[in-house]
């Protein structure tokens, strides 16, 4: 008990500080509408191991993201909300997981010659 | 292989023969959301091939050989043409057809005065200043008179002091802070919440329940949060003026200054007195004490908002005489003899302050806090011929560190505090002398499932000197089953030292003799209070007529383990002793939220208390709670952006019988009349500058007649002026003004 006690109080702050983080923070558009598609980017963006937040912001689309360099490449992360139907300026979403969106989370992809 | 190829044959004539048709979807997005087109006309151009999208916005068109061109045409929008040269699925957008004059419709919602969250694990509600403004006065003990959680009592008929009570228990069982820090305790238990005037209060937080590890062990019922204002955020200056008819004048000023873009420091000072004696229910004895009070805060503040650096430092001083009794009574000359029964509170309280806090760069999520404070609290009281002196100084420093595991989707608070309380006190001669101290770990992890679960488990582990080495665990969960609803859970433990006398000054307003039935106990011979909370809450927002609303209902038990009885059964003598039984608390409130019309908002709220204690006679109802409240509030506030208009409000307080204890008064078996308070007020708001008030609380003017029994022998035995169940004074009118200096 005792020893349990020292290690929660003690050690998990100071390995919390001590992990050698090299944290970068970044943010890019992803499209989207909705406080559901809110819940769904960031979600997906969490589910990437090193992603340590992700705030995306409705009005601006703007998602922002701190994640650890060591542990992730930013291109995973636009490939997995790509992937969960979202667009971003580097990855697109497959065409039937866009269609299989919400109704309130479809949005307006941008246009490309075809 | 030969049936791989078949399989492939078929497939590609099943797309092949699909793909003579177009299919796509029509849609628009308003306010950040996307709504389907049901009934466009949609049709090749040059053609007589068209069809109309359905329910869903879905349609699907044959293709032809005459165009490319598709036209998307509905009333109201503009009529789009899509050139088509794959036979993909179209998801198309259509925008409204506002013309060429585009009036932006901006929209402003009025931000709701008490906002509770439907995402937080705690059962929280924030009051924010807007709020504080509907009630009467003055002080915090006055800011909950709009607040349904809250019930406010009297307790006592001499000093007038309203005692507040959370799921019915009162304020010795709720942690009061000041900015996180804890406040109101101890010697200040009674009298404290007057030492906050109302203009210093920024906001409130309102925690049902257990509250979190991170602020000590002591919160049993729930926790009341303060913030006072902060001088970088302030006015430069703001001036406040109270007069009411029962002879109470308050001043209040607000200096702020920002020194450098760092640097702000705040200088707040609070006056008040009461200098009118009135006795309008004629029973020889003061309605509402005389009073003075003189209270100075100043306050720094450094904020470096680059390096991540907060810092506020804080020094007060407060003075505050009271005298009550007969309306003869004048203390130099009857003080200490039989003449007339006079009473007389001085306090003189210093209180410092210092916090710091660290926000690591670019980690934002990560960060320490350091908060320490010290007060020293001195009151010298008579009541008659009784004495009760108290002398309480105070220290307490918390240390927290906050980080995640992982992701912010599972954060930790961690640190250590402590605290010292050194208490003497004289109670009718009789003097008791201790020091309590304690350091105590704490451990909290909150979970955010981003979606449908909040989190949060903590556990503590003290230190006491008098209450040993103890766990005090504490658990939140939030769940939301449906849109705009919230299922909260929370149980946790709490305990304290019983402050017996200072808890329950009131008992110096009579005449009893104190029986303290020690039991070998380590603080007055008493073992100390231990409890548990458990409680469960729904929330649900919902639509009506298309306004806004939304519904609470909530259930909260608390179960005494250890109890220091507070027994006022027998006449002439009040009987502290260890629980032996049981006690409990159960509180359950229905409450309803809505703003029919524009600018207007209304509030209900049914309250039902059962609060019991084994008592030497048996199991009874605490005395003076009621078991049945019900609460309304209706507002009004049409003050426009440019800051010009009327708030007004309209509260009405029903409070049923309440048991009062055997007395010489009532007898035995008693129960008070229900009755019902309107309380109203009126602000005249002329520019974001400027404004003036007026109100008036028990418009009804509803009056305990004999407030004070034994009166005509106030030194005889029987004298007893803590059993009040109603007013004392009546109807009180009031009016104010508020001015300020806005930030350039």
């Amino acid at each position: 008990m005792k020893k349990f006690v020292v290690v929660l109080f003690t050690v998990l702050p100071l390995w919390a500080m001590a992990q050698k983080k090299d944290i970068q923070k970044t943010s890019f558009e992803v499209d989207g509408v909705c406080g559901m598609c809110k819940v769904r980017i960031e979600k997906t963006a969490y589910k990437v191991k090193g992603v340590k937040t992700a705030t995306w912001e409705i009005a601006s689309h703007q998602l922002t993201i701190l994640f650890d360099t060591n542990k992730v490449d930013i291109e995973e992360v636009h490939k997995a909300i790509a992937n969960a139907g979202h667009d971003t300026p580097t990855a697109k979403a497959p065409d039937e997981v866009y269609e299989n969106l919400p109704l309130c989370c479809l949005y307006e992809r941008k246009k490309k010659i075809e | 292989m030969k049936y791989a190829y078949t399989f492939l044959f078929v497939l590609l004539s099943s797309i092949l023969s699909a793909q003579t048709e177009i299919e796509g979807r029509l849609l628009t997005q308003e306010n950040n959301e996307t709504y389907p087109l049901e009934g466009v006309n949609v049709y090749w151009l040059n053609t007589n091939i068209g069809t109309v999208s359905d329910l869903e916005g879905k349609f699907s068109i044959s293709l032809t050989e005459e165009t490319n061109k598709l036209i998307f045409k509905y009333l109201g929008f503009r009529t789009d043409t899509l050139t088509i040269n794959s036979k993909k699925k179209i998801f198309h957008f259509m925008k409204e057809d506002t013309g060429e004059m585009l009036d932006e419709v901006s929209l402003t919602q009025r931000r709701k005065t008490i906002q509770k969250s439907y995402f937080e694990a705690q059962n929280r509600v924030q009051i924010n200043s807007a709020e504080l403004l509907k009630a009467a006065c003055c002080n915090l003990s006055e800011s909950f008179e709009t607040n349904p959680s809250i019930d406010v009592n009297f307790s006592d008929a001499l000093t007038g002091t309203k005692q507040i009570r959370m799921l019915g228990l009162s304020s010795p069982y709720l942690l009061i802070t000041e900015e996180n820090i804890p406040s109101v305790r101890g010697a200040s238990q009674i009298y404290g919440l007057t030492y906050t005037p109302g203009t210093w209060i920024q906001s409130i937080q309102i925690t049902k329940g257990a509250g979190s590890v991170t602020n000590g062990f002591e919160s049993i019922a729930g926790q009341i949060n303060t913030e006072l204002q902060k001088p970088s955020l302030d006015v430069p200056f703001f001036v406040n003026l109270f007069n009411s008819i029962n002879g109470r004048q308050e001043v209040n000023l607000h200096w702020n200054r920002e020194l450098s873009n760092k640097w702000s420091t705040g200088l707040y000072v609070h006056g008040n007195q009461r200098a009118l004696s009135t006795d309008r229910n004629t029973d020889g004895f003061l309605d509402l004490p005389l009073n003075k009070q003189v209270n100075l805060l100043n306050r720094w503040q450094y904020t470096d908002a680059e390096k991540g650096w907060v810092s506020f430092a804080s020094i007060r001083f407060l003075e505050d005489q009271k005298q009550t009794g007969s309306i003869d009574f004048i203390p130099l000359t009857d003080r200490g003899g039989s003449d007339a029964w006079g009473s007389e509170i001085d306090t003189q309280r210093f209180d410092a302050s210092f916090k710091l806090g660290y926000v690591f760069p670019l980690l934002t999520y990560q960060s320490f806090g350091f908060q320490t404070a010290f007060n020293r609290h001195k009151q010298n009281a008579y009541y008659g011929l009784r004495t009760y002196d108290i002398q309480h100084e105070s220290l307490f420093a918390n240390l927290l560190f906050n980080s995640i595991i992982g992701n912010t989707k599972n954060k930790f608070k961690t640190g250590v505090n402590i605290v010292w309380d050194r208490y003497e006190e004289e109670v009718d001669l009789t003097p008791y002398a201790r020091v309590d101290q304690a350091i105590g770990v704490f451990f909290e992890y909150t979970y955010d499932s981003l979606e449908k679960w909040n989190i949060v488990a903590g556990l503590r582990v003290d230190s006491h000197n008098n209450l040993g080495t103890f766990i005090t665990p504490r658990f939140h969960a939030r769940y939301t089953p449906w849109d705009r609803a919230a299922l909260r859970f929370s149980m946790g433990q709490g305990r304290k030292v019983a402050n017996v006398f200072a808890e329950n000054q009131t008992l110096f307003a009579t005449n009893r003799s104190i029986d303290l039935r020690t039991n070998g106990g380590q603080v007055y011979g008493l073992k100390p209070e231990k409890a548990i909370n458990y409680g469960m809450s729904f929330q649900q927002g919902f639509s009506l007529f298309n306004k806004q609303g939304d519904i609470t209902l909530d259930y909260y038990r608390t179960e005494f383990q250890e109890q220091v009885v507070v027994d006022w059964e027998t006449p002439r003598y009040i009987r502290f002793y260890n629980l032996e039984g049981e006690s409990f608390a159960n509180s359950l409130q229905l409450e309803v939220n809505y703003a029919p019309i524009t600018n207007t908002e209304f509030r209900f709220a049914y309250k039902n208390y059962q609060v019991k204690t084994a008592y030497i006679e048996g199991l009874k109802q605490k005395p003076l709670q009621a078991e049945h409240l019900f609460f309304a509030n209706g507002a009004f506030n049409n003050v426009t952006t440019e800051g010009v208009g009327w708030r007004a409000d309209l509260t009405f307080h029903f409070v049923g019988e309440q048991r009062l204890p055997n007395n010489p008064r009532d007898g035995q078996d008693f129960s008070s009349d229900a009755y019902g308070l309107w309380n109203t007020q009126i602000t005249r708001v002329f520019s974001p500058k400027f404004e003036v008030y007026l109100g008036g609380e028990n418009l009804m003017n509803i009056q305990q007649s004999d407030p004070v029994i034994g009166i005509d022998q106030p030194f005889g035995r029987n004298f007893d002026a803590s059993l009040v169940y109603a007013p004392v004074f009546g109807r009180m009118l009031y009016a104010g003004l508020r001015f300020k200096i806005l930030k350039q």
